[in-house]
C-alpha cells in the first residue's frame, strides 16, 4: 500500500508539473486565431489588440501580390469577403502561396491598418486534394 | 473494370454486414457452421476489395480520364511510378486502400489465430466486418473512387508536383498500415471483453499485431518527416502540425501498450489500463482522420473539407461507447493480481514510462484540439504552435528517456541495493562525464546537455547488457563472442530486440536535441559572390553563387541555381537547387512552382540550400542557407528503431518459452545465468 502511495505522489506530481508547462505554454505562447472580420471587431473595441500578435486566417485577394525579390518583401491583400486589410510580409514565400489561397499570417496589425506579418503560411488544401472542375 | 469495381464494393459491402451479424451470433451460440460462414465472408470481402482496387489501379494506369478520381489526380505525362501512387494520393483512393488492408489484416488473424483462440475468433470477425462496413459504406455513399463524370476531359489536372517524390510513394501507405492494422488488436481487445476470456491469451494472440502496427507507425511518420525535409524546403521534419501529431497520438498509446503489457503478463496487473490502450489507440487512429478530413482543425496540411470526416465522427463515437462501455461491463473481472511493492522497482518504472507517454499524448491532443476549445469556452480560437508543444514535452520526453534506461535493468517487485550498484554504476558515470565533458566545450544549450549525458546513461545500459550476455554465454557454453551475440539476440528476441528499438530511440533523442543548435541564413547573392556561414562546431562554409540555367525536364520546367561549397578552405562540392514549373500534356504550366533543395548531409550536419528566386529575372539569386545539426541521426535512429522491432517481431522457431527460462529474465539475463 505505501509503495502505491508513493506512486500516486509521483503521478501527482509529474501532472502537476505538467499541467502547469502546459497552462504557462498556453498563457505565453497562445495566439488568437482570428479571420480580418473578427480582428477589426477586436481592435474596434479595444485599442490594445494593436500591440498583441495574432494570427489571421484570410484569402489572398486575386492580382494583389506584389514580390519585391531583391529586399525578399511580399505585399498582399488578404480578406475573408468581408472585411480586408493589407499585408506586408518580409521573408521567403512558401511554393503554394499564390492568388486566392488560402493563407495564415502570424504578425501584428499596424495602426495605420496594415498587418505586419513575420509568418505567412500558405495552405495547400486544394493540391493534395483536388477540387474537381465544375463543367456547367 | 470501374463497373466491375463499383459492383465489386457493393458485394463486399453486403457481405460484410452479414459477416458483421453471423459473428457475433457465432459467437454466442458457438456453432461452428456460422463461425466458418463468418470467416468465409470476410475471406470473401478481402478478394472482393482487391478487384475493386484493381479495378481503380487499371483505370488509372490506363488513363480512364471519365473516372473523377483519375481526372483529379493524373494526367498523361506523369511517370508510372507516381501514377500507381496516385491510388492513395486523394481521400477516396486512401478510403479503398484502408478497406483492403483492414480486411487483408482481418483475414490474416483469422488464419493464424483461428485454432489457438476459438471463442474469440467468431467477435474477431464480427469487428472486423464492421469496421469494413463503415469504410465500405462510407465510399459508396459519400466519397465513391469510381464516380464518373458527364464528360471525358481531354487530360487530367494531374498529382501535386509536391506528391512526386519517392517519400510520398512510401510515406502514406506505411501510416495507413499503421492506422489501419491497429483495427486487429481492437477486435480482439471486443472479441475479448464480450466473451469474457480476460486470461493472458488474447494479450498473446495481440501482442505482435500491435508491435507490426506500431512498426508500420513508426515508418510510416519518419518516412514523412523525411518527406518533409527533403521535400518541403523550409528546413525542419516536425512542424507539430495537427496531421503530423494525428499520427504521433497512436504512436504513444502503442508505445505505452508495448510496455505495459509486460506488467500485465508478469505480475498480472494492469489489465484495465491495457485494454484502456488498446481502445484508445484504436479511438486515436480514427480521430486522426476525423480531424485532417472534416476540416475542424485548421492545418497547413489540410485535405479536401468533407461529409467524410463526420463519417468518421460518428464511428469513433460509436467505437468509444463500444469500447469503454463493455470495458465498464466487465471492470469487476480485470481484478489486478497483485500490487505493487516498491517504488524502485521494474513496475514503478514501467508506471511511470507508461504516465509519461500518456500524458505526453494528452498534451499533444490538447495543443492540437486547443482551438476548438478556447473557441468553446471563450468564444475565440486561440492557437498554440511548436514552442508550446516543445516546452511541454522536452522535459518529458527527458524524463522518459531516464527510464528508458532504468526500466529493462532494474528488478522486479523491489530493487536491492546491490542489484543497483550492479547495474547502474557504469552507465551513471558515463553520464556524467558526457555532462562534464559537454560542459568543459561549453555546449550553450542546457537542455542538450541533459539529453546527451541521459543518451550516454541508456547508450551504457544496453551495451552493459550485451555485452554481459554474451560473456555469459561466452563462459557457459563456450560458443565464440560474435556466436555468443548472435545466439544472445536470436534467444532472446523480444529482450534484445528491444534494446535495438532503444538505441534507435536515443539516436533520435540526439538528432532532436541537435536542433537547438540549427541556424538559418537568408542572403541575395550576384554570379561569383559568396557568403560565410558559421558551423556550430566552430568551422566555416565558404559558399559561392555560380549561376542560374533553365532547361526542360519530364514534366516540367526547371531554374536551377548552382553554388559551390568549401568547407574550412577544403571544397565539398558543387549544390544544385531548383525551382520547377510542373506543365501539363500542352505544355501548360500547372500548379504552383516548386522547390527541390540541395542538402549536403554527413553524420554532424546538413547543409540545406535553398533557391529563393532569381532578381527580376536576372542571374541575382535569393537563398536560404540552413545548418541543420545531426539530422542524419533521425533517419538512421529510425532505421534502427525499425530493425529492432523486425528483430522483436520475427517468430521464434521453438514455440513460447518454458517457464524455467522464463525466470531467468528478472534483472538481466546475466544476474541469475552468468557469475
Amino acid at each position: 500500500m505505501r509503495a502505491r502511495t508513493k506512486f500516486i505522489i509521483g503521478g501527482v506530481l509529474v501532472l502537476g508539473t505538467v499541467g502547469y508547462l502546459m497552462a504557462s505554454g498556453i498563457k505565453e505562447t497562445g495566439v488568437y486565431y482570428l479571420t480580418p472580420t473578427e480582428l477589426a471587431a477586436k481592435v474596434g473595441s479595444d485599442h490594445s489588440f494593436y500591440d498583441v500578435g495574432v494570427k489571421m486566417g484570410a484569402r489572398a485577394v486575386k492580382g494583389s501580390i506584389h514580390r519585391v525579390v531583391a529586399s525578399q518583401t511580399i505585399t498582399f491583400r488578404a480578406t475573408d469577403g468581408v472585411q480586408s486589410y493589407p499585408v506586408v510580409y518580409r521573408g521567403l514565400a512558401p511554393d503554394t502561396f499564390t492568388d486566392e489561397v488560402d493563407v495564415v499570417v502570424e504578425g501584428r496589425l499596424q495602426p495605420d491598418g496594415t498587418f505586419r506579418a513575420t509568418t505567412l503560411l500558405a495552405k495547400c488544401g486544394s493540391r493534395y486534394e483536388a477540387v474537381p472542375q465544375r463543367n456547367t | 473494370m470501374t463497373d466491375l469495381g463499383n459492383i465489386a464494393l457493393w458485394i463486399a459491402l453486403l457481405i460484410a454486414l452479414w459477416a458483421s451479424v453471423v459473428g457475433f451470433v457465432a459467437g454466442k451460440t458457438r456453432r461452428p457452421d456460422l463461425m466458418r460462414s463468418a470467416e468465409r465472408s470476410i475471406f470473401a470481402v478481402w478478394g472482393l476489395l482487391v478487384i475493386a482496387s484493381a479495378g481503380l489501379m487499371h483505370a488509372l494506369l490506363t488513363h480512364d480520364f471519365n473516372v473523377e478520381y483519375v481526372a483529379a489526380y493524373t494526367s498523361r505525362n506523369l511517370p508510372v511510378f507516381y501514377t500507381w501512387s496516385a491510388f492513395y494520393a486523394g481521400q477516396k483512393g486512401s478510403l479503398l486502400l484502408w478497406a483492403l488492408v483492414v480486411s487483408t489484416f482481418g483475414s490474416a488473424a483469422l488464419l493464424v489465430n483461428r485454432r489457438k483462440y476459438p471463442e474469440l475468433m467468431p467477435y474477431v470477425a464480427g469487428t472486423i466486418a464492421i469496421i469494413v462496413v463503415f469504410f465500405v459504406a462510407t465510399m459508396v455513399f459519400a466519397s465513391n473512387p469510381f464516380e464518373r463524370l458527364g464528360f471525358t476531359p481531354a487530360d487530367g489536372r494531374g498529382l501535386n508536383p509536391q506528391l512526386q517524390n519517392p517519400g510520398m510513394v512510401f510515406h502514406p501507405p506505411m501510416l495507413y498500415l499503421g492506422y489501419t492494422s491497429i483495427s486487429v488488436p481492437f477486435a480482439f481487445a471486443v472479441a475479448a471483453l464480450i466473451s469474457g476470456k480476460l486470461d493472458t491469451g488474447w494479450l498473446h494472440a495481440i501482442r505482435k499485431w500491435t508491435l507490426l502496427s506500431w512498426l508500420f507507425l513508426s515508418c510510416g511518420i519518419v518516412l514523412g518527416m523525411w518527406w518533409a525535409y527533403v521535400e518541403l524546403g523550409w528546413g525542419g521534419y516536425w512542424a507539430w502540425d495537427p496531421v503530423e501529431n494525428a499520427s504521433f497520438l497512436p504512436w504513444l498509446t502503442m508505445t505505452a501498450f508495448l510496455h505495459s503489457v509486460m506488467i500485465q503478463e508478469k505480475r498480472g496487473m494492469l489489465k484495465k489500463w491495457n485494454i484502456g490502450l488498446i481502445v484508445g489507440s484504436f479511438l486515436l487512429s480514427i480521430f486522426g482522420t476525423f480531424i485532417t478530413r472534416s476540416g475542424v482543425i485548421s492545418s497547413v496540411h489540410s485535405f479536401a473539407q468533407s461529409n467524410v470526416g463526420w463519417f468518421f465522427l460518428v464511428f469513433l463515437i460509436l467505437a468509444a461507447v463500444v469500447g469503454f462501455g463493455l470495458l465498464a461491463y466487465r471492470w469487476p473481472m480485470l481484478q489486478a493480481e497483485a500490487k505493487l511493492e516498491s517504488m524502485v522497482s521494474r513496475e514503478a518504472a514501467f508506471l511511470f514510462n507508461n504516465l509519461i507517454l500518456i500524458v505526453i499524448a494528452f498534451s499533444v491532443l490538447w495543443g492540437t484540439l486547443f482551438p476548438i476549445i478556447s473557441e468553446a469556452v471563450r468564444g475565440t480560437k486561440v492557437t498554440v504552435g511548436p514552442p508550446f508543444f516543445n516546452q511541454v514535452n522536452v522535459p518529458l520526453g527527458l524524463f522518459l528517456l531516464l527510464l528508458t534506461g532504468i526500466g529493462p535493468l532494474i528488478a522486479w517487485r523491489r530493487a536491492s541495493t546491490a542489484n543497483l550498484k550492479r547495474q547502474f554504476q557504469w552507465p551513471v558515470a558515463a553520464m556524467l562525464v558526457t555532462a562534464a565533458a559537454l560542459g568543459l566545450v561549453r555546449m550553450s544549450d542546457a537542455w542538450s546537455i541533459v539529453a546527451y549525458a541521459l543518451g550516454a546513461f541508456v547508450v551504457v545500459t544496453v551495451a552493459q547488457e550485451f555485452v554481459r550476455g554474451t560473456g555469459a554465454r561466452h563462459r557457459l557454453h563456450g560458443e565464440a563472442y560474435p556466436l555468443a551475440l548472435v545466439r544472445l539476440i536470436g534467444r532472446n528476441r523480444r529482450r534484445y530486440g528491444g534494446y535495438v528499438v532503444h538505441l534507435g530511440i536515443v539516436m533520435l533523442f540526439a538528432a532532436f536535441a541537435g536542433l537547438a543548435f540549427k541556424s538559418d541564413t537568408e542572403v541575395t547573392l550576384r554570379p561569383g559572390q559568396s557568403v560565410d556561414v558559421k558551423s556550430p562546431y566552430g568551422y566555416t562554409y565558404h559558399i559561392t553563387h555560380q549561376g542560374i540555367s533553365q532547361y526542360e525536364q519530364l514534366n516540367r520546367f526547371v531554374t536551377a541555381a548552382s553554388v559551390d561549397v568549401t568547407r574550412a578552405g577544403k571544397y565539398i562540392g558543387t549544390m544544385k537547387s531548383e525551382k520547377r514549373q510542373h506543365l501539363d500534356s500542352f505544355g501548360n504550366p500547372t500548379f504552383e512552382p516548386s522547390t527541390a533543395v540541395a542538402i549536403h548531409s554527413d553524420l554532424r550536419e546538413d547543409l540545406y540550400v535553398v533557391f529563393a528566386g532569381a532578381v527580376n529575372g536576372t542571374e541575382e539569386a535569393v537563398y536560404r542557407i540552413t545548418i541543420n545539426p545531426l539530422v542524419w541521426w533521425v533517419w538512421y535512429g529510425g532505421l534502427v528503431l525499425a530493425i529492432g522491432g523486425l528483430i522483436t517481431l520475427w517468430p521464434t522457431a521453438q514455440g513460447p518459452t518454458p517457464v524455467s527460462r522464463r525466470r531467468a529474465e528478472p534483472a538481466g539475463y546475466v544476474a541469475q545465468v552468468g557469475a
